[in-house]
């Protein structure tokens, strides 16, 4: 199994490299990718449940060479790689026409997508720093493909940046788990007992690495920046699969090479899960801008499957508590399925969106509902799974991260107790704002009338984009309609790593899913999907027989004074604005001022709004400056004489001796 | 079985014809208090039949969103309504009302009225929305807090459940049900659009709220968004007397349950309207305090009972 998804992988580099030789074969690159991921997501499927295979190839380091490792857990999210891959390749066939260079985009798509596979087989840390920096490396490129674009290069400029602390960070996690003898296989890492503390530091480093990748508050920053700059079959795979890998990492490290982590660390990340949901949603309801928007949601959805992972740390940490830990576990992969389905979704929609009107300004949007029917409906699904609504695919996982939450009374420690209904009470309010963010993202984009002339003259997105997105939408209905599929595939996950399971759902017929005990709470979506269908029958059919049929067409009503102006319109700013009341000034430090006209005078009234990123004051501007004090503090070293730099080299080496000497 | 089908169709039948006259009443309550004549009881059903018999009028840039929205409120809010035990916990439904899901089933109602508010493109639709929008980000953690206060006593999110614990001598008097009870109020009253956070009465005000969304509709869609609201509110009542009042719902069977559900409906909107003629309506940006407190109140009854259960 493990050498033909290898061969997978290997195909993927050839066509890497065929992207580079071969100009304008665009359609038939993607068909080939969609192909190969699509049978790959296939094979990694059936083995879900497969015991654990391994591999080792003659690569890399010489005297390690190449461990590649196949369990339940590298296989769920190589499953959720390929098919988020094999959806953007889809959608790209139709999609990559339009790009103006393809020729900076074919050969880092399928050398993106093989990283993505490499990482979550890898098994000895040379090969996953090897495969996690080619991922990052080959995203880079992509974020960069709008080279001349000013947004564009300080996304790549942040994102390497931050691409590079994180590949340091857990260089620095591996080495600690490696030890003084270099053992650098995962093998070898599951077998070493490190000390306590040096695990817990081991473990905040792997933090603070996936962290970044994944877009966890503080470490967010390049997120919004670099993924919206991307073509957008490459912003839903950064997005929708590319976090999820850093979850992976996270998972693998914290739960699979460490023995148990203290309970203090699994709050660390429920607390970081938290403040990550609710600021990614405020941040997502301040933006117009369609894909950051969506790129900000992708920092409150891993918020969310944070909050997951820190519950299962802080009841697999407790006795007897490991029932509720693979629920809160189930809770998070379940999300990470279902995030890397709508968050594709909603970016095929967005991408679509940007080629038919030429802009991701939602200002400039509306009215797409009437020329673009089949992507609002697409998009529309998009929006409601992501905004937890039954019978769609995220409420069901939110609701099953909440069971985990009411289950934390059971635990005997304060910690807990103060934190856990606190990440309840944020959960509770990050899915609100989720809703109200997305009605405006639907709504301005979609619905109303045309802001622009390039939005009144849009047209409808190619037959492969439209069945991409159609795919996906499919699968975030199945999935909320029969979640006990889902909840099953991943037993063998939470089994594996927390020796515990959620307990076994019947598939046939569907039933409801039950977290602990029937007794205590199941939800069950076939169920609730067939009560709203036939009570939705019901309405129509009540009001064919009861009403009249006659529709008449005019202008709108409007409170008797309708002003055809689109600019009467509500914005995407305006929208916000209640919220932005709200939460702004604690926030934002949100500042506006409205400059009213003159009395007399018919021009319009202006108001400014200021808004500060504060999380970027505190965290980023301080370390910035740091830096470049420091370079310009070192900068006088450059121009030194020749006896000077002798000099410092020679105080170096008395330095060293010294120090050799003292230590000895 | 059989019994527990008959009575949930009993129930959806019920709460579907209960609910405009559940509105009538109300509105009767307040026009006495207020010395006026007020319209009789069967207004809201005479005003729903006349809607269902004009024509749509329907804006030129409808779209099919806005044309089937009404049909799946009124459809969400239904499917809601008929999962929360009302007179008798015996409902063939009853394993479905789970409180999160009945939470998030008014949340996709809300949902869709918001994005029917915006499609015509009209500056009312937008206000009401946007407000809604605003509204519905702070009462609905509220409620997700009430909730897990109330599911970490009874051990269970199921209305079924909660309600048999509530009535067992284990709930007893608890600080952190009274500071639920607080906070499901202000989020009922926001959730149904009623003074002091909107006034369900007024047109052409600024303040409005779910006016506005639907102030684009008319004819049978108007019918199905008005019976949607009533219903609503019967459901938010309904919610609430499952709770903090469940005589009646388990032990002596359907017609005793019957009387004593309409009892308390009566008693219900009497107090909903008194209460609502002895308070003003209140600013739109003084509601948001309002309902960060609700969500406070919440809150601290989950805290209260993850340090201690008994309280």
């Amino acid at each position: 199994m493990i050498v033909l998804l290898l061969a997978g992988t290997a195909i993927l580099l050839a066509l890497a490299l065929a992207g580079a030789v071969a100009r304008g074969q665009g359609t038939a690159l993607y068909a080939a990718a969609a192909l190969v991921c699509g049978l790959s997501a296939i094979l990694a499927l059936a083995s879900l449940a497969s015991p654990p295979t391994t591999l080792v190839l003659p690569l890399g380091l010489p005297w390690l060479g190449w461990h590649f490792r196949l369990d339940s857990l590298s296989a769920f999210f190589l499953f959720v790689v390929d098919l988020g891959a094999a959806a953007s390749s889809l959608f790209a066939i139709g999609y990559g026409r339009h790009e103006a260079e393809p020729a900076r985009v074919l050969p880092f798509y399928p050398l993106f997508v093989a990283a993505l596979q490499l990482v979550v087989l890898a098994d000895d840390a040379f090969s996953f720093l090897f495969s996690w920096e080619l991922m990052s490396l080959a995203s880079w490129a992509l974020v960069l493909v709008h080279h001349r674009d000013r947004e564009s290069i300080r996304a790549g400029y942040v994102y390497l940046l931050m691409a590079v602390m994180s590949g340091f960070a857990l260089l620095l996690c591996f080495g600690l788990l490696a030890g003084g003898t270099g053992a650098y296989s995962f093998a070898a890492m599951r077998l070493a007992h490190p000390a306590p503390g040096l695990a817990a530091l081991a473990l905040l480093l792997a933090l603070l690495g996936t962290g970044a990748k994944a877009g966890l508050v503080p470490v967010h920053a390049w997120l919004p920046l670099a993924h919206p700059a991307a073509p957008s079959h490459v912003s839903a795979l950064m997005s929708g699969v590319m976090t999820k890998v850093a979850v992976y990492a996270f998972l693998r490290i914290a739960f699979d090479l460490l023995p148990v982590p203290p309970a203090a660390i699994g709050l660390v990340v429920l607390a970081l899960g938290g403040i990550t949901a609710v600021l990614g949603v405020l941040y997502a309801l301040m933006q117009h801008d369609l894909k950051r928007l969506l790129a900000y949601h992708t920092v409150e959805n891993i918020g969310i499957i944070f909050i997951g992972v820190g519950l299962a740390m802080v009841f697999r940490a407790a006795a007897g508590e490991q029932a509720a830990a693979a629920l809160a576990l189930t809770a998070a992969l379940f999300h990470v399925f279902n995030h890397s389905l709508f968050k594709s979704l909603l970016f095929f929609g967005a991408g679509s969106v940007d080629v038919a009107t030429g802009t991701r300004d939602m200002e400039r949007q509306g009215g797409l509902i009437h020329r673009m029917p089949q992507t609002a409906f697409f998009f529309l699904v998009g929006c409601a799974a992501i905004s937890a609504l039954p019978p769609l695919n995220g409420f069901v996982s939110e609701w099953l991260t909440f069971q985990a939450i009411l289950l934390g009374p059971g635990l005997p420690d304060w910690g807990p107790k103060i934190v856990i209904p606190v990440a309840g009470a944020l959960l509770a309010l990050a899915a609100a704002l989720a809703a109200a963010c997305f009605v405006k993202a639907f709504g301005i984009t979609f619905l109303g009338r045309p802001r622009s002339a390039e939005a009144a003259a849009a047209s409808e997105a190619e037959p492969s984009s439209l069945g991409a997105m159609g795919v996906l939408a499919a699968l975030c209905l199945f999935a909320g309609i029969f979640p006990a599929v889902v909840i099953n595939a991943l037993a063998p996950i939470a089994r594996s790593l927390i020796g515990a399971t959620m307990p076994a759902q019947s598939l046939f017929p569907p039933g409801a899913i039950i977290p602990i005990a029937a007794a205590r709470s199941s939800y069950d979506g076939f169920a609730i999907f067939l009560l709203i269908a036939a009570v939705t029958f019901l309405a129509i059919v009540g009001a064919r027989r009861l009403a009249t049929h006659a529709v008449r067409r005019a202008p709108a009503w409007d409170c008797g004074f309708p002003d055809p102006r689109p600019e009467t319109q509500y914005t995407a700013t305006s929208f916000a604005e209640p919220i932005r009341r709200v939460f702004g000034p604690i926030v934002f430090g949100a500042a506006s001022a409205v400059r009213m006209p003159p009395p007399g005078s018919m021009a319009p009234a202006r108001i400014r709004v200021a808004l500060r990123d504060r999380l970027w004051e505190i965290f980023y501007a301080p370390v910035g400056g740091f830096v470049e004090r420091l370079a310009a503090s070192a900068d006088r070293l450059q121009f030194l004489t020749i006896r000077r730099y002798l000099s410092f080299v020679f105080a170096a080496l008395v330095v060293l001796l010294l120090a050799l000497a003292l230590t000895q | 079985m059989i019994a527990a089908v008959a009575i949930e169709a009993l129930q959806m039948a019920l709460v579907i014809l209960a609910a405009p006259g559940l509105v009538g009443i109300v509105r009767a309550v307040k026009a006495r208090l207020q010395r006026r004549e007020g319209p009789p009881l069967i207004q809201p059903y005479r005003q729903i039949a006349r809607l269902l018999a004009k024509e749509v009028v329907l804006a030129e840039n409808a779209s099919w969103l806005f044309r089937t929205a009404p049909y799946l409120i009124l459809a969400l809010t239904w499917a809601a309504a008929s999962v929360v035990p009302t007179f008798s916990t015996e409902l063939a439904f009853a394993p479905l009302g789970d409180l999160i899901v009945i939470t998030a089933l008014l949340g996709a109602a809300r949902f869709l009225l918001a994005l029917a508010g915006l499609d015509i493109g009209t500056s009312f639709g937008g206000i009401g929305a946007s407000r809604e929008a605003m509204f519905a980000s702070l009462a609905e953690p509220a409620m997700l807090m009430i909730i897990v206060t109330l599911a970490i006593a009874a051990g269970s999110t199921e209305l079924s459940s909660i309600a048999a614990f509530m009535l067992s001598p284990a709930a007893g008097l608890r600080v952190s049900f009274a500071l639920a009870l607080v906070a499901l109020f202000i989020v009922a009253l926001a959730e149904n659009a009623r003074i002091p956070v909107d006034n369900p009465a007024t047109h052409l005000e600024l303040t409005m709220v779910h006016e506005a969304m639907v102030l684009e509709y008319s004819g049978r869609h108007l019918a199905m968004i008005e019976l949607a609201a009533a219903l609503k509110l019967l459901l938010t009542i309904s919610i609430i007397a499952c709770i903090f009042c469940p005589f009646g719902l388990a032990g002596p069977g359907p017609v005793i349950g019957l009387f004593a559900y309409a009892a308390k409906l009566g008693i219900a909107a009497v107090l909903l309207g008194v209460f609502e003629v002895s308070i003003a309506k209140m600013r739109v940006f003084r509601v948001p305090e309002l309902l960060g407190a609700s969500l406070m109140l919440g809150l601290l009854g989950t805290l209260l009972l993850y340090v201690s259960r008994g309280l």
